[in-house]
């Protein structure tokens, strides 16, 4: 790719018709094209408009508990030896992920569009919890269409959205998970077009959806990159963030792409390792091709299929990633890489033992990563990981594999 | 005149309605599917649509999905599917056929390569569910240079100022999507079918057949009372599934005559219909 890799390039997309560079785009039914370009205008007057802006802001702050902190984990950093870790707390947030400040933000929209009825897809089940809880402050009808193999590895979280008052719709066909809850709430979304607002867990789907998204989490990396200059005096050297369909990913990267000095690291799921092909890495060995909406890396045969993949992580079972995520591997601003299912388990163990603090499994890749790029680097050097969620949805799931019973 | 041109013309010169059976290649099994295709001619098909099964079918409801499973659980691939093209022409070079699919098995077929195969092969019109005017460009331009013409989808969403724009590049028929939903869905509404087919037919000469939704001889009657062309095919898939449910030691040709004599009911609907 020759496209030369300026400050003011990361600006530029996604250009009018969604695209980052080659990937993105509105790979829909024309049913849905309609409902598309609605909401794309909508969401074009309403991000520099105060009171829905200020509503927001007010939100993240009163009711999901922002800014999350940036702590340095210590003991975690002089055990590893190298830079200093510094971990993004968004596992602090309501509801216990970053999932909440893009379901937050769709909320609101919906509400502006006056739509009374809600659908979203889960993997994990945060980003399910996390829609359930907007729709039950709102008083909003909501339906969330989970994989049923997730369904039975995130029974807690499925529990939780029914407490809620979320509807929790098993989907029973493909692989039954997250790519396949997306497929049925598409389905759903193009019957119920009217009366239904589809909150989009990640920054995949068709534009705008990769870009709102993208913009609801880029709070994230805003705050990080304040907190840093105030705590450290400097810019962190690296960022690490685990990537599925990649959102808490993009919210920590977007503010800091113009600061060229600072390196990226997008972890993928490298499950039971990438020479198995049971894994979720499009990233790191799919090839580029059309899902759910856009153009992006897929993992998908010769035929052009979509492969099943395999984490330890429900969150990060999925073939595809979102299209920007792509765009900054193609040009080289990120570097993806990847954690396996026992560098994952291992992190999360090292991490609740020395810190107390829990990570979600999607984000112990993260940490795995972390920690051997960490070993690299000086003392003089800090990294930033967002912890994006915390692990008690994944307590049943560490025990089951090392067999013990609870 | 392309073979597709030729079919409506020669059906609005006899003051008749086009029918077009939906089937998914590769099911009920891959070895069945040409034959199926011809009984499907035999039993009154003008026009005939193959589904190019597909790992995630978004816009299909359950009968369809299943299909499509079925089938890439028989090994059906796009280019299997280009064969059984291949095979049926042998025999047919009259009837036309398009294929129905997703982006995604074309994406990696390769956009010229993928116009040049089906050319070769005797398609006649290819429907891409997700490649909608904003990103079928660059296949659309492809199937131009090979004479295969890519259909539009007009759904009850989609605004007049759109359908100008769509029906500017469409080719071959307009496809009007009769229903907010997926295949096999929903209750079809005939008077609001008629009335957006009429602000279509105000855009365009070029014959529109309504699909999705229709399920039997009524609802073909109703609705090829405002269209040129009725698409049926969950109906005819749900047919072969109940049947091949029933008894299990049926051969499969003994399978498809489920949907033959279902496309016969559907055929003397379409036919009783006033024009």
């Amino acid at each position: 790719m020759t496209v030369e890799v300026t400050p003011e390039l990361f600006a530029s997309v996604p250009d009018a018709n969604g695209r980052f560079g080659q990937f993105g785009g509105k790979f829909v039914a024309e049913t849905l094209m309609t409902a598309l370009t609605e909401l794309e205008a909508l969401y074009a007057s309403l991000k520099s408009d105060a009171s829905f802006t200020g509503e927001f802001d007010r939100d993240l702050a009163h009711y999901v508990g922002r800014p999350s902190p940036l702590y340095e984990a210590s003991r975690l950093s002089d055990q590893i030896g190298g830079a200093r870790i510094m971990l993004k707390r968004e596992d602090l947030n309501h509801t216990g992920a970053h999932k909440v400040n893009n379901t937050i933000g769709q909320a609101l929209l919906a509400k502006y569009m006056g739509k009374r009825r809600v659908i979203a897809e889960t993997g994990a089940g945060q980003h399910g919890v996390a829609t359930a809880t907007v729709a039950a402050r709102l008083g909003l009808e909501c339906h969330v269409f989970m994989g049923e193999e997730d369904i039975r590895r995130q029974s807690l979280n499925v529990y939780r959205m029914k407490l809620l008052g979320a509807d929790v719709v098993p989907v029973t066909s493909g692989s039954r998970t997250l790519k396949d809850a997306m497929n049925e709430a598409m389905r759903d979304w193009v019957t119920n077009v009217d009366s239904t607002f589809y909150i989009i867990g990640t920054v995949a789907g068709p534009h705008p959806y990769p870009m709102l998204v993208r913009d609801f989490q880029s709070v994230i990396g805003r705050e990080a990159r304040t907190q840093s200059l105030s705590q450290t005096g400097k810019l962190p050297d690296a960022l690490v963030a685990c990537v599925g369909g990649g959102s808490n990913a993009i919210g920590l990267f977007h503010p800091f792409l113009q600061d060229l000095g600072v390196e990226m690291y997008g972890v993928e799921a490298g499950g039971k390792g990438l020479s198995t092909g049971q894994h979720a890495a499009p990233l790191s060995v799919g090839s580029p091709g059309v899902l759910h909406g856009n153009r992006t890396y897929l993992m998908q045969d010769d035929d052009g299929q979509i492969l099943e993949t395999h984490s330890v992580s429900a969150g990060l079972d999925y073939p595809g990633v979102g299209p920007e995520h792509a765009w900054l591997k193609d040009i080289g601003r990120v570097r993806y890489v990847t954690a396996d299912d026992q560098e994952t388990l291992a992190a999360f163990h090292r991490l609740t033992r020395i810190e107390g603090i829990m990570p979600a499994l999607e984000t112990a890749h993260a940490l795995a990563y972390a920690e051997k790029l960490a070993s690299e680097m000086s003392p003089d050097q800090h990294i930033i990981v967002n912890l994006s969620g915390r692990g008690d949805k994944d307590i049943l799931t560490v025990a089951a594999l090392e067999g013990i019973e609870v | 005149m392309s073979r597709l041109t030729g079919v409506f013309a020669q059906l609005k010169e006899q003051r008749k309605k086009a029918l077009i059976p939906y089937v998914v290649a590769g099911d009920p099994s891959p070895s069945g599917t040409v034959e199926l295709l011809h009984q499907l001619v035999a039993a009154g098909a003008d026009v005939l649509e193959v589904g190019v099964p597909f790992s995630d079918p978004m816009s299909e409801g359950l009968v369809i999905q299943l299909g499509h499973e079925r089938a890439l659980a028989n090994g059906m691939t796009l280019r299997g599917v280009l064969e059984i093209i291949t095979d049926f022409r042998r025999d047919n070079t009259h009837t036309p056929v398009i294929m129905m699919g997703y982006a995604n098995p074309i994406e990696r077929f390769g956009y010229d390569a993928f116009a040049d195969a089906s050319s070769v092969a005797g398609v006649d019109g290819l429907i891409t569910v997700d490649l909608p005017p904003e990103e079928v460009g660059r296949l659309d331009h492809a199937l131009i240079q090979v004479g295969i013409d890519n259909i539009f989808l007009i759904s009850p969403t989609t605004e007049n100022e759109r359908i100008e724009t769509i029906v500017a590049r469409a080719r071959g028929f307009i496809y009007y999507v009769a229903v907010k939903g997926v295949t096999g869905s929903g209750q079809l509404d005939v008077n609001e079918v008629a009335q957006r087919v009429g602000v279509i037919r105000g855009m365009t000469d070029l014959p529109v057949a309504v699909g999705f939704g229709i399920k039997d001889a009524d609802s073909a009657s109703h609705v090829a009372q405002v269209a040129d062309a009725v698409v049926v095919g969950s109906a005819l898939i749900d047919e072969m599934v109940r049947k091949s449910r029933a008894d299990a030691n049926l051969e499969e040709i003994q399978i498809h005559e489920a949907a033959v004599q279902l496309l016969k009911r559907i055929r003397s609907g379409v036919d009783s219909s006033p024009s």
